[in-house]
């Protein structure tokens, strides 16, 4: 029965921590169902809101006027890194794009090393990283309550963003720009607005990724590599589906853990660094797509 | 004026397909070479041959690879670091554990293996293409790089991590001093980049080219898909191996893990964005952009900031610096530094003419 327990307990934590890698891959899948850019900068934006975030709060202002501040900030890059980065690139080739993203890493990496220095910092969100007591205490079950707060937020974002989506003009020009920039463009949809829009919202979701991830681990230059850790997550969940990145978010957590745990030992550890990848590139030999990605048609 | 092709004829088909058809870049091109093998190793000091020349040489031949994969066969690869490890790992237990195993034929060697763990890496291309491509590389480099540091075979069960490199002898002589690395580097680089522009011209180029430009057409055409994907990406990973064993044996001197960081990986792959997608000379200029810009940046901030800034300032706003140079690089010229460079030819040529 511990054993079970065991397996439960690390499959919980691995579905949670998943949760955290899907959020922040949902900033990718924003970005890359608006405008087709593989927004690479998106560790460091999730780095850069979170030191920014933690830097206000140092700085004197309370919660409830950092967040707002730190919000405004990242959607002001967003909206300057449409207009600088992307905008004279536009129509490159995908390599192209993705090397002015990687570009955008070191600047914004640059910056936030500048502007807040080095040390690590803590982020203290109210909620103590301890095991939830009624759970522990019914099922036997020792789950962090700052994980469990992180998939509410998380599960909220993904329910507000679908409903964004599905109910308001705003969204359905999202959708069409998504679907078809040049259809969008002729009904009259202002293209560059909507990029800068979404940028914005993708630089917002990376201040909610990296508040909670840098409540969990605290805020330290390693989150710029969670990015690279979302890779697999956009692979098996597809590129531009928003419920693919949940699933698949979960689905790499999981796995991942769990790999760790029981295969692990067998060959001395360290697997996490790799064993997404490998998960990945066996879903995509299977489905090149993705589970929820569009199907790629590719015509002569 | 000069550089003019009038009077130049070509009588036979051999002359036709010559890579250099202007007298004038034949000999600018058997120029440079002189000054490269007679003159730079007696006027460099060693810290330009060690510090400079060398890696430079090595992360050519490296970009070259990077450049037969991703430029010419359209694959995007981000494991090239990962390439560069298995070669010098390779190199480093054929040297080891064979005894009297020359070091040229250990370097074929490395090459050769690297290049079996790169076609087994690019399987995944037959299925899938572009950025999900690039995601199966990266489970190449951080794959390999792992395992190179969990089984201690590999690093003949060395406590401390760090393995010396083997010291160069060919035919008896060694190869200690920077010049005579750096003559070996370079007469290796010299060999193999005529070969790769050899194969880039010919049909095996075309043959990527195409597959580059649209896999399907190709395939359609009569292409081997399967084998031309393979190919490259033999090819490419022999390059990277070479260049990852000549790194270990020629320049660091150890042979470790961490050297081969997706870091580099990266750094490659800007090399051959900047130098120029898709042909030789870019490899060259790329690289040497790349090992150059933060050696001017910090030498430019230093002279401009002096020496009352803090490290991490200094290293904050040279990472920004390189950031924004790749983006604004990107933007102005994105076919890179070999663009640049054929454009300038292109001037020369009518000069003093304006058109």
């Amino acid at each position: 029965m511990a054993g079970f327990q065991f397996f439960l307990e690390v499959l919980v934590t691995g579905l949670l921590s998943g949760v955290m890698y899907a959020l922040v891959a949902l900033g990718f899948v924003l970005i890359y169902k608006a405008s087709g850019v593989f927004n690479f900068a998106q560790g460091a934006m999730v780095f850069f809101a979170a030191l920014s975030f933690v830097g206000f709060m140092e700085l004197g202002a309370p919660f409830w006027l950092a967040l707002p501040i730190t919000v405004g900030l990242m959607a002001l890059l967003g909206v300057g890194i449409e207009r600088f980065v992307l905008r004279p690139l536009v129509n490159q080739h995908e390599i192209t794009l993705l090397m002015a993203t990687i570009g955008l890493t070191f600047v914004i990496e640059g910056l936030a090393q500048l502007v807040w220095g080095v040390e690590v910092r803590r982020l203290d969100l109210g909620i103590k990283d301890q095991p939830l007591p009624w759970l522990a205490d019914n099922t036997g079950l020792f789950i962090s309550q700052i994980d469990i707060f992180a998939a509410v937020v998380a599960g909220v974002l993904v329910a507000t963003l679908a409903l964004v989506f599905s109910r308001t003009k705003i969204g359905r020009a999202l959708r069409a720009v998504a679907d078809d920039h040049a259809a969008a463009l002729s009904i009259g949809i202002p293209l560059k607005r909507i990029w800068a829009l979404v940028w914005a919202i993708a630089g917002v979701v990376a201040l909610v990724a990296g508040m909670l991830w840098g409540a969990r681990s605290g805020v330290q230059f390693a989150l710029v590599f969670v990015a690279l850790k979302a890779l697999p997550v956009l692979i098996i969940g597809g590129f531009t589906s928003v419920p693919g990145v949940i699933v698949a978010g979960l689905i790499v957590g999981a796995a991942e853990k769990l790999a760790e745990v029981y295969i692990g030992p067998m060959v001395g550890g360290g697997i996490e660094s790799w064993f997404p990848y490998v998960l990945a590139i066996l879903f995509l030999l299977v489905r090149p797509e993705g589970l929820f990605g569009e199907k790629i048609i590719r015509r002569v | 004026m000069f550089y003019r092709e009038a009077g130049q004829f070509r009588t036979s088909y051999g002359q036709d397909g010559q890579i250099f058809p202007l007298r004038q870049d034949r000999w600018a091109m058997l120029a440079l070479l002189a000054a490269a093998v007679l003159v730079v190793p007696m006027v460099a000091s060693d810290y330009w041959l060690r510090a400079l020349l060398i890696p430079w040489l090595i992360f050519s031949l490296v970009a070259l690879g990077q450049n037969i994969l991703t430029g010419y066969a359209g694959q995007l690869s981000l494991g090239s670091a990962g390439f560069m490890a298995v070669g010098a790992f390779a190199c480093y237990n054929f040297m080891l554990r064979v005894d009297g195993m020359p070091f040229l034929v250990a370097l074929v060697l490395s090459g050769l293996c690297a290049a079996a763990v790169g076609m087994a890496f690019g399987l995944p291309s037959l299925r899938i293409r572009g950025l999900y491509l690039a995601v199966a590389t990266l489970a190449a480099q951080f794959f390999i790089v792992w395992a190179l540091d969990k089984f201690g075979w590999f690093k003949n069960n060395d406590p401390s991590g760090v393995i010396t490199a083997q010291p160069i002898v060919i035919l008896g002589m060694g190869f200690n001093t920077p010049q005579e690395k750096y003559l070996l580097v370079l007469g290796i680089v010299v060999v193999l980049a005529l070969l790769a522009k050899n194969m880039a011209r010919g049909a095996t180029g075309r043959a990527w080219m195409a597959v580059r430009d649209m896999d399907v057409a190709a395939e359609v055409m009569g292409l081997p898909l399967m084998r031309t994907k393979l190919q490259a990406f033999a090819i490419s990973s022999f390059y990277c191996g070479v260049g990852g064993a000549l790194f270990a044996f020629a320049y660091l001197g150890t042979v470790e893990p961490s050297a081969f960081t997706i870091d580099m990986s990266f750094r490659i792959l800007f090399m051959i964005i900047i130098g120029g997608v898709g042909t030789i000379l870019g490899s060259f200029l790329g690289a040497g952009f790349i090992l150059l810009l933060p050696i001017f940046l910090s030498v430019l901030f230093h002279a401009v900031a002096g020496k009352t800034v803090d490290a991490s300032i200094t290293s904050a706003v040279e990472l920004i610096v390189f950031g924004a140079l790749i983006i604004v690089f990107l933007i102005v010229e994105p076919h890179g530094l070999a663009r640049l460079w054929q454009l300038t030819k292109e001037r020369l040529r009518l000069w003093p003419f304006p058109h």
